[in-house]
């Protein structure tokens, strides 16, 4: 008992807050008629705002301290990096369960577990992002995806979502397979599964003489990148995001990239940074392989939602950019991920609002002429359009601009340059829903639901979206201070 | 010496054998008993590795819960349930030529004279004195406390899945009963 | 160990690998999802084999984790493999593979 009081338990303070929040949800559930679970998503709200204003108290703890704070004998670790993290999990949850009440109540799915493992997902995340230990990176990704198959086929008893769910399933099961193997390999090159005692040890300072090690880095890369949808494994993301309820696609697509991305970052900088001669080249030319694939797979398609998977894709091959660049590019990617969870949370907002229970915007036909119907909503479907393609000045260019400057500076012009293509090359396809929306005459009255809630989340996305593009450098110097 | 090869030599067979059988079985309940064979042969190697606990665990878990359930899903299926995605063509011999390639990939890898790794204190001698399962649990509560707390998390997150997956809400049963014409579940 | 460690590693290999096959050979969701248990199976095998080999218990430990996320999965999975099957059953069946894969 001593022992248990005695770690230090505000390394995952947040993510505890989030559990119980998730635990009351589901108990409180049982006492509520179905029209009055709506109350649940307020709840909700509040366990995202509680969360945060936790972390944002740690952050200004840990800011000045020389070393980070550690708990539960080295697993997990409390620093600013993962703070940070953890704040933009908080934020893309609290916008996520904003968008999701209209939804679920027009199709009769109003059911306390949406928001409970909408919690618990994000304390996956938020687990992941101190995971100082090959086994929390396991578990907290397992957090993180278990709520998500479920939640994929939530709109049951819906055949496309619940055959979305089993393929995220069955893959995400698959990829979890690799990652275990992975970190079997580097665990008997090693000795050790601790990233403290990973990166000290003998194998990674030589890996090239280490076949297990090398074997190792590339299975756990092959489980991650699953995840991250990076390409080749990225082929079960256009179908899943697709099937699965729109407002469970519009958290998948902003805040798994992160949680991803912050895994990479732990496994890859605090775990293997020695050996990073090995993973360097290999990931730098995945990354190519995945911004191009995801383009050229948007340029074909006719479906908004997997439009936007496509180009979520493409995204994480821009975003291995700045975890490639190391120190500077990390701010990069945070800054990046905000904006683009930011800019996908608005432009799934969007398409929420253009739904009524039958039909769906979903196809790109649904888009013509509706600057004639909605116009404030086609406006703020280009600038969210205009943002993700990184046009100036919406903050989608300043993210980019952030991350290829980080890249060019850490000698990756290479890269860059292919990135800058793959940018002119995305304009086409975005562009292509805006030319619908105002140069095309419209084919009939769109569907259309009002709700004060999607609209609070898609005022924030816009005003973040706004804001960050016409002042871009307060957010950075706020981090980086 | 030559006792153990010998059963190792056994168990490995009949690992891979039951493994081989069990990825082109035709019918799914001869799929999960070659299954259930498999893991039996790899608790035996457990236990030839001198982890007899562990082996307990792989029979009570595997075998027994976790296999049981699945042949509960096959049997309320029927043998051949509908396949999953349409076929693509050549995938079969795609499908075994990478497999062979990881497997010769995987072995290079792994066959090694003697582990890189640096060497712990929990010598089979230090384990015998300690009591196998003491020890195991030892670590478990301390060093890998929050790990273990997680774990509980994930079995409540599987338990609400399966109830949400599964669960019918009244609407629903209204509305199926309707168009039916008496059919029992 | 009397039998040295890498003939342990070696089979977990190939296990592993029939795994992979299976699951890239087999469109049945039930025979796949059983290749990924074996898949996990040989993971374990390998942990035992190297937690002997190293003389620490961290990859004893490790198989209780992967038992337990493999339990929890396994409940999430068939009750998907069940609920499709029950949609499948009261829907026509030319609704299904909306997804095409």
């Amino acid at each position: 008992m001593e022992r248990f009081l005695a770690q230090n338990w505000t390394v995952i303070q947040p993510a505890l807050f989030l559990v119980f929040t998730g635990l009351i949800v589901l108990l409180v559930d049982l006492w509520l008629k179905e029209e009055e679970r709506e109350w649940l998503a307020y709840f909700s709200l509040v366990g995202f705002g509680g969360a945060g204003v936790i972390v944002v108290r740690q952050w200004l703890a840990v800011r000045g301290l020389e070393t980070p704070i550690t708990g539960f004998g080295g697993m997990m670790v409390l620093d600013t990096l993962g703070l940070l993290f953890q704040m933009l999990f908080f934020l893309v949850g609290f916008l996520a369960v904003l968008l999701a009440p209209g939804y679920l109540t027009r199709r009769r799915l109003q059911r306390g577990e949406f928001y409970a493992l909408l919690l618990f997902s994000t304390a996956g995340m938020s687990l992941l992002a101190g995971a100082q230990d090959l086994i929390m990176l396991f578990l907290g990704i397992e957090v993180l995806s278990i709520p998500l198959y479920i939640l994929a086929g939530f709109a049951r008893p819906r055949l496309d979502s619940e055959e979305a769910s089993l393929k995220y399933f069955l893959l995400g099961a698959f990829a979890t397979g690799f990652l275990l193997y992975g970190t079997a390999l580097l665990y008997g090159a090693t000795g050790t599964t601790a990233f403290e005692a990973l990166r000290a040890s003998e194998a990674a300072a030589a890996p090239r003489e280490n076949v297990m090690f090398m074997a190792g880095i590339a299975l756990l890369l092959v489980g991650l990148g699953f995840k991250i949808s990076m390409a080749p494994f990225h082929q079960w993301t256009p179908d899943v995001y697709e099937g699965a309820p729109t407002p469970v696609t519009a958290f998948m697509v902003a805040a798994t990239k992160a949680g991803g991305m912050v895994a990479l970052i732990r496994l890859l900088y605090w775990g293997l940074g020695p050996a990073d001669d090995v993973w360097r080249p290999l990931l730098g030319v995945l990354a190519a392989v995945t911004m191009t694939w995801g383009n050229v797979g948007a340029l074909l398609q006719r479906n908004v939602k997997r439009m936007l998977a496509y180009s979520s894709i493409a995204h994480a091959g821009y975003l291995l950019i700045g975890v490639l660049s190391g120190g500077v590019g990390f701010v990069a990617v945070l800054v990046y991920l905000l904006i683009y969870a930011l800019t996908n949370l608005g432009a799934f907002g969007v398409i929420l609002l253009l739904e009524d229970g039958e039909r769906e915007a979903l196809d790109i036909e649904s888009y013509r002429g509706l600057a004639r119907f909605h116009p404030g909503a086609a406006l703020l479907m280009s600038v969210f359009l205009l943002s993700l393609a990184g046009f100036p000045p919406t903050a989608g260019f300043f993210g980019k601009f952030l991350l290829f400057t980080a890249g060019i500076s850490a000698g990756l012009t290479w890269l860059v340059v292919v990135a800058v293509l793959n940018s002119v090359l995305s304009v086409f396809y975005y562009a292509r829903v805006i030319v619908k929306m105002y140069m095309q005459e419209p084919v009939e009255t769109p569907a259309f639901s009002r709700s004060w809630l999607v609209a609070g989340a898609l005022a924030v996305a816009a005003v973040g979206v706004v804001l960050l593009g016409l002042y871009p450098t307060v957010v950075v110097r706020l981090i980086t201070a | 010496m030559s006792a153990q090869f010998v059963i190792f030599g056994l168990l490995a067979v009949t690992s891979v054998a039951t493994a081989l059988a069990m990825i082109f079985s035709r019918n799914a309940v001869h799929g999960v008993l070659f299954m259930v064979g498999n893991f039996a042969a790899v608790a035996l190697l457990y236990v030839l590795l001198g982890s007899p606990f562990l082996a307990a665990v792989q029979i009570l878990v595997y075998a027994g819960a976790i296999m049981v359930l699945f042949l509960f899903v096959v049997m309320l299926m029927g043998p051949e349930p509908a396949p999953l995605w349409e076929h693509i063509p050549g995938q079969r011999p795609l499908a075994l030529l990478f497999g062979l390639l990881l497997a010769a990939g995987l072995i290079a890898a792994v066959n090694v004279e003697e582990l890189t790794g640096v060497p712990g204190i929990m010598s089979q001698e230090v384990l015998e004195r300690l009591g196998q399962p003491t020890a195991l649990a030892q670590t478990l509560f301390e060093r890998y406390l929050l790990p273990f707390e997680v774990t509980s998390l994930l079995l409540l997150i599987g338990m609400i899945g399966a109830v949400v997956l599964a669960k019918r809400e009244k609407h629903e049963l209204q509305a199926e009963r309707a168009p039916r014409e008496g059919g029992a579940e | 160990m009397i039998v040295p460690v890498s003939y342990y590693l070696v089979l977990g290999a190939i296990l592993f690998s029939i795994g992979v096959t299976g699951v890239l050979l087999r469109r049945n969701a039930i025979m796949v999802f059983m290749s990924i248990e074996l898949m996990l199976n040989a993971v374990n095998l390998s942990f035992v084999a190297m937690s002997r080999a190293l003389d620490s218990l961290d990859g004893q430990v490790f198989v209780f984790f992967v038992m337990t996320v493999a339990a929890a999965e396994v409940a999430v999975g068939l009750a998907l493999i069940v609920a499709i099957f029950r949609s499948l059953g009261s829907a026509d069946v030319d609704d299904a593979h909306v997804l095409k894969g």
